[in-house]
Formats: C-alpha cells, sequence, structure tokens
C-alpha cells in the first residue's frame, strides 16, 4: 500500500511538473479551442461524431491555409462522459488556453455542462457555443452576451416542423381542425418545448395530444396503441438515443405510417434511423446539416485530411453522417468568428472577448458560403447583439433505408412570434440575477 | 516520537471530553484551519476552487451524512443524492417563495424540508433490515426524481426542470467569485462537522452505535429504536440536504433532477467506504480520493499517453486504473484510508524506533 502511494505521488508531482513546463513554453502564434469532447459513455456516439467532424476541420484549416491569416489552431480535448461535473473541471482546466495560445471559445455540445458553464463563461469573457441546443433564452444576446445557441433554438424548432406540416397540408390556414401528436422523452429536454406546441396549437387550431415516454423509452406500446387510436395526421418525434428505433419499431408494429413521424433535431442521424431497420423506411426527420460528403468542404477535408492519415474519426465510414456534419459546421462557424475577429482586432490570437464580437456579427450569405464550400450543408445565418441564433431554418430529410436524403428547401421558424416569449424569459432571468440587458442600439 | 502521548493528563471532566484529547492533534487541526482560512483564498487559483476544492468539501458533507446513517447506526441507504436533491430544490424554491430570505438560512430551511422527506423513507427501517432497507431507500432516489421532473412546480414553472443559484449573498458581502464560493463552502461545511464529530460521541452516538451493531440488544437494554433511526435518518437527511444546496448553489450554480440520480448516491457510497465507515475524518479522506483521481489520471494520461492512443481509449483505460485501484484498496484495507491514517499515527508514535 505505501508504494502505491508512492507511485501516486511521484504520479502528482510528475504531473505538476509537466503542467509546469508546459505553461512556460510559449508557443505564441496560435488560437486555442478548449475541446469538451466525450467519446466514451451513453452519448459517445454523438461526441465522436461531433469532435470528429470540428476537430477535423480545424486540422483542414491549418493544412490548407496555414490557419486562419497565418495563426495556426489548436486544440486539446478533455473527456466530461456528458457528466455535468466533469464537464466544469474540464472547463476550469482548459480555459486558461495552452501554451500560450488564448482559448477562443468552448463547445461543450450538451444541455447540462453549457447550462453549468454559462455563469462561468460570462465572468471568465469566454464565448460560450451551444450549436442546435442550449437555453432558448439565451437567444437574446442583450442579457446573454456570450452564449450562443447558433443556427437553431428548441423553440424555433418546432415551430419550423409546425410550418412544415402546415406547408405539406397547403397552408399554415389548413392546419385547423387537425391534429398533431408529439411524442417526448420524459425529460427537461424532451418537455422543454411543449408550451409552444400548446401556443402553436391556439394560433393555428390543431388540435395537440402530448404523450410522454419515461426514459429510456424502450417500452412504447402503450402511447403508440393511444396514437392509433387518435388517428392524428402527423406525430412529432422528440426522441433521444434508444427512444428513437423503439417508436419507429412500434410505429410499424401499431400500423402508423413512418412517412407522417418527423423527428426532431435528437432525432434525424444515422445512428436513431438505421436501428429500426425496414421500419424507419420514409421516416422523415428535421436536420440543419444534411449527411453527405458531396460538399466541397467535405471533399477537401477527404483530400487533405483523411487521405494523408490525420483524420480524426476511428471509423472513416462516419465521415459524412450527421454528427460529424454537425462538427464540421460548428468548426466553419467558429473559425469564421476568428477570421471577423481578426479583421477588427488583427491578426495574431485574439483573446474570448474579441472572438465573442466575432460571433456577434457572423453573417453567411450565399456567396461567402459558396467560398468555404458549404453552400446546402449551413443555412444563410446573420447574427447580431440581440440575435444569438441567427438562422433558425431547418431543411427535412427522409430515411430511404441506407441513409438519409435531404426532401425539403430550408423551412424558417416563426421568428417573429418566438422572440417576444424569448424576451420575457430572458428578461425574467436577468431580473432573478440583477443584470442590466445591454442597449443593443449602442453596440458596433 | 512525534506523536507523544505520554505526560498529557486530563485534570478535569471538561478536558476529559474533548474531541482531540492531544495537543498535537489540536495544533494539526488549527494550523489545518489556518490554511484553509487563512491561506488558500490567497495562494489558489479558480481552477483549485472550482474544480478540486469546492467539489471535495461538499461530497466530504455529503459523506458525512451518509456515515451517519451507514456508518454509524447500521442503516443502509441508496438514496443520497435524492435526499441532497430535496435539499437542493426546497432551498430553491424557499428562495423564490420567500423573497428576502438570507442566503444561509435558506440552506438550513433545505435541509430541513430534505430530513422531513428522509423521516418519512426512514419508517420502512423499522420493519425491514439490511438489502431490504436498502431497495426501499433505493424507492426514494427514483421517486424523487421523477417527482421534481414531473412537477415544474418545484423548478417554479420552468418546464426544463434547471434550476439556477440566485446571486450568493450573505449579509451584504457577495460571494460568488470562486475564491468567495470556496469560502462559504467551508463556512457551511466545518460546522456541521464540528457538530456530527460532537454529535457521535453523545449518547444519541453511543444509541445509534448500539443499533448498528445489534438492535435487539440495543432494545433490551431500553433504547428507543424508533426514535433512534428515525433520528438517524432526519439528521443524516438534513446534513445530506444541505450538501445538495451547496452543490447546486456554490458548486455548480445549477442543476437539474438528473444531476442526483443513481450513481451520485452510488458516488456518496463509495465515498464512505474507501474512506472509512463510522468515521469521520474518513469522509474527507474518501472525498479526495474520489475526486481527486479520476484528475490526475485524466491529466496523467493527457500529457503522458496523448499521441500513442487514441483519446476514447484513454478514457476507458483510465477507468480501468480507477477500479483496479479501488478493489485493490478494499482488498488491501476494507476499513478504508481513515484506519490507513490509524496505522500511520500508531507507527509515527514509535519512530524512529521499530514495533
Amino acid at each position: 500500500m505505501k508504494n502505491h502511494l508512492h507511485t501516486l505521488k511521484g504520479a502528482v508531482v510528475l504531473a505538476l511538473g509537466l503542467a509546469a513546463a508546459s505553461a512556460t513554453a510559449q508557443a505564441g502564434g496560435e488560437q486555442y479551442f478548449p475541446l469538451q469532447s466525450y467519446r466514451v459513455g451513453p452519448y459517445a456516439a454523438g461526441g465522436t461524431g461531433f469532435f470528429g467532424g470540428f476537430i477535423d476541420y480545424l486540422q483542414y484549416v491549418n493544412l490548407k491555409e496555414g490557419g486562419v491569416n497565418g495563426v495556426k489552431l489548436t486544440w486539446s480535448e478533455c473527456e466530461t462522459e456528458y457528466v455535468v461535473e466533469k464537464g466544469v473541471e474540464c472547463y476550469e482546466r482548459l480555459k486558461k488556453g495552452l501554451n500560450g495560445a488564448p482559448a477562443a471559445a468552448t463547445n461543450p455540445l450538451s444541455v447540462g455542462i453549457a447550462y453549468a458553464t454559462l455563469e462561468r463563461s460570462t465572468a471568465d469573457k469566454l464565448p460560450l457555443i451551444t450549436i442546435n441546443h442550449g437555453r432558448t433564452d439565451s437567444t437574446d444576446g442583450s442579457v446573454f452576451p456570450y452564449v450562443f445557441p447558433l443556427q437553431l433554438n428548441p423553440y424555433s424548432e418546432v415551430s419550423a416542423i409546425i410550418n412544415y406540416i402546415g406547408q405539406k397540408s397547403g397552408g399554415l390556414a389548413k392546419l385547423k381542425g387537425k391534429k398533431i401528436a408529439v411524442l417526448y422523452h420524459g425529460s427537461p429536454y424532451g418537455k422543454e418545448t411543449n408550451p409552444i406546441l400548446e401556443l402553436l396549437s391556439k394560433k393555428y387550431g390543431f388540435q395537440l395530444v402530448s404523450l410522454e415516454v419515461p426514459h429510456p423509452g424502450n417500452e412504447q406500446q402503450s402511447q403508440w396503441l393511444t396514437i392509433r387510436q387518435q388517428k392524428p395526421d402527423w406525430v412529432i418525434l422528440r426522441g433521444w438515443g434508444v427512444m428513437n428505433p423503439v417508436a419507429l419499431k412500434t410505429a410499424q408494429k401499431t400500423g402508423y405510417p413512418a412517412d407522417h413521424i418527423i423527428g426532431n433535431i435528437w432525432s434525424n442521424s444515422e445512428e436513431d434511423a438505421a436501428p429500426a431497420g425496414a421500419a424507419a423506411k420514409g421516416f422523415i426527420s428535421i436536420t440543419t446539416h444534411p449527411s453527405g460528403t458531396q460538399f466541397p468542404v467535405l471533399q477537401g477535408i477527404k483530400k487533405t485530411v483523411l487521405d494523408a492519415g490525420k483524420g480524426n474519426l476511428a471509423d472513416a465510414k462516419r465521415f459524412g453522417t450527421v454528427y460529424y456534419n454537425l462538427g464540421v459546421v460548428n468548426g466553419i462557424l467558429n473559425v469564421e468568428a476568428v477570421r471577423l475577429a481578426q479583421a477588427k482586432f488583427g491578426k495574431k490570437p485574439l483573446t474570448g472577448e474579441q472572438v465573442r464580437w466575432g460571433f456577434e456579427h457572423l453573417h453567411f450569405d450565399d456567396k461567402r458560403l459558396k467560398e468555404v464550400g458549404a453552400l446546402g450543408l449551413l443555412q444563410p445565418l446573420q447574427l447580431s447583439c440581440a440575435d444569438h441564433e441567427g438562422g433558425g431554418a431547418v431543411r427535412f430529410q427522409q430515411w430511404d433505408g441506407q441513409q438519409w436524403k435531404v426532401i425539403s428547401p430550408w423551412v424558417q421558424a416563426d421568428r417573429k412570434l418566438l422572440r417576444p416569449i424569448i424576451e420575457d424569459s430572458s428578461h425574467k432571468y436577468a431580473k432573478e440575477k440583477g443584470i442590466t440587458p445591454r442597449d443593443c442600439s449602442k453596440e458596433s | 516520537m512525534f506523536y507523544q502521548e505520554s505526560g498529557q493528563f486530563s485534570t478535569r471532566y471538561r478536558q476529559d471530553g474533548r474531541a482531540l484529547r492531544l495537543w498535537q492533534q489540536r495544533a494539526a487541526l488549527w494550523a489545518l484551519l489556518a490554511l484553509a482560512f487563512g491561506l488558500l483564498p490567497f495562494i489558489g487559483n479558480d481552477y483549485w476552487f472550482s474544480a478540486i476544492l469546492i467539489p471535495f468539501l461538499v461530497l466530504s458533507l455529503a459523506g458525512l451524512g451518509l456515515n451517519l446513517l451507514t456508518g454509524y447506526a447500521g442503516q443502509l441507504s441508496l438514496g443520497s443524492a435524492a435526499f441532497m436533491a430535496v435539499g437542493a430544490f426546497a432551498s430553491y424554491k424557499l428562495q423564490f417563495l420567500l423573497p428576502g430570505l438570507p442566503l444561509l438560512l435558506s440552506f438550513v430551511a433545505g435541509g430541513v424540508v430534505a430530513a422531513a422527506v428522509g423521516v418519512v423513507f426512514g419508517l420502512p427501517s423499522l420493519r425491514i433490515k439490511g438489502f431490504y432497507l436498502l431497495v426501499s431507500t433505493l424507492a426514494a432516489q427514483f421517486f424523487v426524481e421523477w417527482l421534481l421532473t414531473k412537477f415544474a412546480w418545484f423548478s417554479n414553472g420552468n418546464e426544463s426542470g434547471v434550476i439556477t443559484a440566485p446571486p450568493l449573498l450573505v449579509a451584504g458581502h457577495d460571494f460568488g467569485s470562486p475564491a468567495g464560493r470556496y469560502l462559504l463552502t467551508l463556512s457551511v461545511v466545518l460546522p456541521l462537522f464540528v457538530l456530527a464529530a460532537n454529535l457521535v460521541r453523545s449518547s444519541l452516538g453511543r444509541n445509534w452505535m448500539a443499533v448498528r451493531d445489534m438492535d435487539t440488544a440495543a432494545a433490551v437494554i431500553g433504547i428507543p429504536i424508533l426514535r433512534t433511526k428515525l433520528l438517524a435518518f432526519a439528521i443524516s437527511s438534513f446534513i445530506l440536504g444541505v450538501a445538495g444546496s451547496l452543490w447546486a448553489f456554490t458548486y455548480l450554480g445549477t442543476v437539474e433532477p438528473h444531476g442526483f440520480d443513481l450513481s451520485r448516491s452510488f458516488q456518496v457510497l463509495f465515498i464512505i467506504i474507501l474512506g472509512g465507515m463510522g468515521s469521520i475524518l474518513g469522509n474527507f479522506l474518501g472525498a479526495a480520493f474520489i475526486v481527486l483521481l479520476p484528475i490526475v489520471l485524466s491529466i496523467l494520461s493527457g500529457s503522458l499517453l496523448s499521441g500513442v492512443l487514441p483519446a476514447g481509449q484513454l478514457e476507458n483505460l483510465q477507468k480501468i486504473i480507477f477500479g483496479v485501484l479501488i478493489i485493490l484498496f478494499l482488498i488491501k484495507e476494507p476499513d478504508g484510508l481513515a484506519r490507513l491514517w490509524q496505522g500511520w499515527r500508531a507507527r509515527a508514535r514509535l519512530w524512529p524506533l521499530r514495533f
């Protein structure tokens, strides 16, 4: 036992020594991305794909362009396992930067970790990127200056789905009298959008049937029997993990057509549809970023990074899947923010506060999307001081039994309708915390 | 040699009743307190406060709560996280219902609510024992988590069930900075430890140990079993509830019901198994082990092995090492780290002589 503790003590001394040594070695000229990744645990499928894509894109920028305007990108990983405390520990460990390279932004890809580091990020002046998820009211950048739920927040997500159903039915007016069921995961995540769905059902006059599936959701017989009795026109699936394939299989068993089930943003990956086998054929889901490898930026990554043996994915077959492409999209947005901030603050490694300015001025139109090779992969979006979401549009894709096929152009959420609800919530938060919202008209 | 007891006599009953009877122990305690209050707040950095010291203190307190129930009173429980959750959500809700409620008082109130819930779930302990009691506390674990998720009332109508901490103001001072949160945590944790250390030496503590060792015998000599067991549940849950409030308010700043799931209960259980059942010091040792070891392993593997193995494999390797260490520990020292400490103390008495 004594020897044991000696080794442990030696190890600690060694670790501290190494940390000190690395802190003194100034690299300079580098911009650092702290990665709170998760590669083990129940959500590893999402983590490996997302961080694989993110890292490959950063690598691609380094190899192809020598970094952003000559400033090399660097990163290191810290495993969170999607556990909140581990994420907080990783955040505190990595926020100071690496070898003198300052941190640009954190991208935890976990609602829990995002909530726990939200106030810390604000205090440390380090942007917190929660792409496609996160706290809905952080869309209001006047109250949450350092938090960015880029592209799509949960409210926009359901609003866009309802708009799509409206389009399919021949206009939103036709929604009146229709019946829409929502099958949601019995967790905070699953329930978050229920008030918005109720609001929309009142506004458009459709009948809403809400059905909860207790976690983890591997038994859904009774819910689907209810659906069979009620005969809704559409079923919205707000699933997570194993709940998704089980929903599709049970739907088939109870005779509900898969092509009238619409999966949300966490029910839209290959890993959600493929395990259901033939039952998934025809299943529709939303996505902010189609899967596929045909986009020029992915071809570039393949040529420069993957073919050179520098790819991050352990399983090369996952190149171009939904999670991987989300990582690439996230990389594009982060790098673009650094690029924009460099245009204002100079071509050097930037602080989190400066990169935040870049995020707030993100602007992708079709021309810029073409330049980065992501036309069709990333939606056109423009952020501002008040709007930290930017896009709010999704495309719809359908599972053909083997892969996802995109079946719609960008469908926009009704963001005007949602904005007052978001502001109510953010102002309530500001009041609870004693924050005075920024005056966005005075921001440049 | 360093730990001479000779020449230290108790001449008064008061002296005989002290928790620490040797001057070496008292000096070490004062030195530690001076370090914790006087030095650490000035030399520590954000990382040490937020990622190591605060979770260490809060988990020590949670360990203490369970240790009173399991280590001293002998009632097995897997519901620790549930009582922590009750404490956290009750403090939060009371802050909202009674605006202006002082922060420290809301911690206490959270603890009181947790104690009440603990008594309810402790009732079966009067009829069932051992593993069967474990299962009934497991019910508390699942029930509380479900309840807090199901009814948004507990999180103030926030459908997502997430609560965030109010500003940490005590008597007008803002303890929101990392060093401030550390000091606040320390100032809440320490008095509870002092209280518990004295409690286990009181008649109640002795009753607990009698019940633990054999409750029939305890009943025969006139110890009121009902009262003793329920008080164990109440006091244990009170401490766990305060630990839960601290976890939510000073450590993470936010919490969702899922943050207090079964694995948290297991974590607290490991703390007392590794640290030492029926030991006050053991809670600190166990918590330090649970908090520090994964971090040391992760930093080590990140700096020594990065590039050699894929990142995912490294993480699994750490889990293996952690598991092996725990097994080794349990084989070599089933009484936990506190027992090891006692062994060293015994040696320090004789050093430099050998046994």
